[in-house]
């Protein structure tokens, strides 16, 4: 087929759907809003995907959690001289940290307790961590929505029901939110004593190995000699971001694929039902000398014309709403019941290979619930136009 | 003249073997002349639309021969038949078989879009047989809009817009009155004239009494039944 | 054929537009590497970061990577999932047997 035919067929197809135009408008609006959603979901996903793959790279080699009766416990302190006796194992730190429920927001807090000796000049900190007893320093979330900033305090109720009030010494700059934005940092001391955390455990230990290429021995060893720990590796940490992230799973998208077969369903179940009209029109083509192909290359221009554009449109809807207005429209949906929930200021990831699977999923089906349906009418001999 | 379309002992059954078999033509041999202008008579059920769609390429025979200009296209796989009946006939269908929500000038165009022929060229033809046919300042009408006796016109320009050799009209003036049906045997008077084969299915005694028709051939059961000059 | 090249002028505008917005997104995804990013990791080495700081409604929605695998059935076994959360987050991949 030449190019000119081709194009003179488009032109057809073009004016028929022109013919069509308030049903045609609203398919393709439909169309766009699905595909703009799922995209922004893809889109999103993969962004923190990404990102999480980026920011934690330097996450601890290894951490060291304790069981018990099936359930995460305290570690205790000496299970760090044992760690520290394996071969290839660099600097074991226990790290103290847990969660707070703030009843006054109904939101929660991750605590987290430096230790005496702060590592200065944070770049993604406005003001310092906390040195003296009693400091703290704060997330962006944290310090919003408790109206509060550098000089300002936070007042929290300890273990025991007692009201504490921290001065607050920096805040983390919104840039650093999908690390810090429910943060509470204290000294080590206040946090235990904040948590009534007895003085010889922690909540868990992070690890250094020196070569990185011995993490799973080492992880492997610790299994062997503290049974009832659960060491995690920086691999495994990455991993799961990796897969929990992943565009292949996730209800959502299973949502989205149903909801997009449901579309092509519908599609095809009003072609299916070729109008008297369309088939009419189908029979005088063939009777004025465009035979089948022709008919057909009709039908796929006639599809492809929506698809295409409902494509488009939906992908530069969703790239813009992700990466330009921050998934504004989706995160009331993902919030859920978090209160405290960091701008999903992300940066774009481009991954050609799932628009192209975007692409051939939305628009095959339509194209073929167009020219399918046509096929038994357009194989027709044209003589049943001289009965009609 | 010469010999233009030829069927040798045609054969068309329709639903071979079922319960509801319809043997339409049982041995039909006709020849038809180039420049003649023939017409089909016969009652309904008589075989005539069937004769003259296989005439016309519209659909392939049970058995037998067709030939048109030297040419057997009874066996012609789709694309070819497509191609032989596109060069060489142009179709008037009773009914019209207008698209009745495009314009004028769309409906004789449509013929033309799946070819090569360019846009420029297509409106030219396009133009001047609506021109011709008296359909110039309707040209941007839907056909909706027009009387019975234009779409009429329009249905000839149509047949007429890829220059055919053979024009074929089944039932031209079903839907016609006297004056209207005057008026288009004069058009194929016109066309005849042009050296044009005309090839007519009718019931009506006005056309194939008309002294238009040079030769008719009647239809009774699927077969031929006589040859009137 | 008026519309038929108004169509591929509109689709060629479209594409161009999309084109247009992925290299831009290249660029500031490579400048963020470049940029930011080695800020971020050194906060995140120096806190002994694991996780993102995204759903806080649960410890294994705010920890997923710290999370165990009988943790979101803590509620109950079976139990189907209550935050949207899950809706994006599938449960953590099966661990090597530890």
């Amino acid at each position: 087929m030449s190019v000119t035919r081709q194009l003179k067929i488009l032109e057809f197809a073009l004016a028929a759907t022109l013919r069509q135009r308030g049903r045609n408008f609203s398919i393709l609006l439909v169309y766009t809003l699905v595909i703009a959603v799922l995209a922004s979901v893809l889109f999103l996903t993969r962004a923190l995907r990404e990102e999480a793959t980026l920011l934690l790279s330097r996450a601890p080699e290894l951490v060291v959690q304790r069981i018990v009766a099936g359930r995460h416990d305290l570690i205790p302190l000496d299970y760090g001289r044992v760690l520290a006796t394996i071969p290839g194992v660099g600097q074991v730190t226990p790290r103290v940290w847990g969660y707070y429920y703030d009843g006054l927001t109904r939101s929660n807090y991750t605590m987290l307790g430096i230790g005496a000796d702060p590592p200065e000049g944070l770049a993604l900190l406005s003001g310092r961590l906390p040195r003296l007893p009693k400091e703290c320093a704060l997330g962006a979330g944290v310090a919003g929505l408790r109206g509060t900033g550098p000089d300002g305090d936070l007042i929290l109720v300890d273990h025991r029901g007692r009201t504490v009030d921290l001065p607050v010494t920096g805040v983390f700059r919104s840039d650093s939110a999908l690390l810090t934005n429910d943060l509470v940092l204290l000294g080590e001391d206040d946090l235990r004593s904040f948590f009534g955390l007895p003085p010889d455990r922690a909540t868990d230990f992070a690890v250094e190995v020196r070569n990185p290429q011995e993490v799973e021995t080492v992880a492997a060893k610790v299994k062997q000699l503290l049974p009832d720990t659960r060491p995690i590796t920086r691999r495994e940490i990455l991993r799961t971001y990796d897969s929990v992230f992943s565009w292949r799973s996730g209800m959502l998208l299973t949502l989205f694929a149903s909801a997009l077969l449901a579309f092509c369903v519908l599609a095809w179940d009003k072609a299916t039902g070729l109008s008297a009209e369309e088939r009419r029109e189908i029979g005088i083509l063939k009777a004025v000398g465009w035979d089948t192909a022709d008919v057909l290359a009709l039908k796929f221009w006639e599809g492809l014309v929506l698809s295409l554009t409902a494509l488009l449109c939906g992908l530069i809807l969703a790239w813009v709403h992700v990466f330009w207005f921050d998934s504004q429209l989706l995160t009331p949906v993902l919030k859920g019941w978090s209160i405290l929930f960091p701008p999903f200021a992300l940066v774009p990831s481009v991954d050609l290979y799932q628009l192209f699977v975007i692409a051939f999923l939305t628009v095959t089906p339509y194209v073929a619930s167009t020219v399918i349906p046509s096929w038994k009418t357009a194989i027709t001999d044209p003589e049943s136009m001289m009965r009609s | 003249m010469a010999r233009l379309i030829e069927t040798v002992d045609l054969h068309k059954t329709y639903n071979p073997g079922k319960p509801d078999e319809v043997r339409a033509l049982q041995g039909v041999s006709l020849q038809i002349e180039e420049g003649e202008v023939v017409a089909l008579k016969g009652p309904s059920g008589s075989g005539k639309t069937t004769l003259l769609s296989l005439l016309g390429c519209m659909s392939r025979p049970s058995s037998g021969l067709v030939t048109v200009a030297g040419r057997d296209v009874s066996r012609l796989p789709e694309r070819f038949l497509t191609a032989v009946r596109r060069q060489t006939f142009g179709f008037i269908f009773q009914q019209f078989n207008l698209l009745r929500d495009v314009g004028v000038l769309e409906n004789v165009l449509l013929p033309l879009y799946p070819q090569e022929c360019p846009v420029k060229e297509m409106r030219r033809r396009a133009d001047a047989l609506l021109e011709r046919l008296g359909l110039a300042h309707r040209r941007h009408l839907k056909v909706r809009q027009l009387s019975g006796g234009e779409q009429q016109r329009v249905a000839i320009a149509r047949a007429l817009v890829n220059a055919p050799q053979i024009l074929v009209a089944d039932e031209p003036t079903a839907h016609l009155d006297s004056e209207l049906a005057a008026e288009l045997l004069e058009i194929l008077g016109g066309l005849r004239d042009e050296g044009k084969t005309i090839v007519i299915a009718t019931h009506d005694r006005f056309v194939y009494d008309h002294p238009l028709i040079g030769r008719v051939v009647a239809l009774r059961d699927g077969r031929l039944a006589a040859e009137a000059p | 054929m008026i519309r038929a090249r108004r169509f591929l002028a509109l689709s060629g505008l479209l594409l161009v537009i999309l084109a247009a917005l992925l290299a831009q997104g290249e660029l500031r995804a490579r400048r963020f590497a470049a940029a930011d990013v080695p800020a971020l990791a050194r906060l995140g080495a120096a806190l002994g970061l694991t996780d993102l700081a995204i759903w806080t409604e649960a410890r294994y929605t705010r920890h997923p990577s710290q999370a165990d695998r009988f943790t979101a059935f803590q509620d109950l076994p079976g139990a189907f999932d209550h935050f949207p959360a899950g809706s994006i987050v599938a449960p953590p991949p099966a661990d090597p047997v530890r």
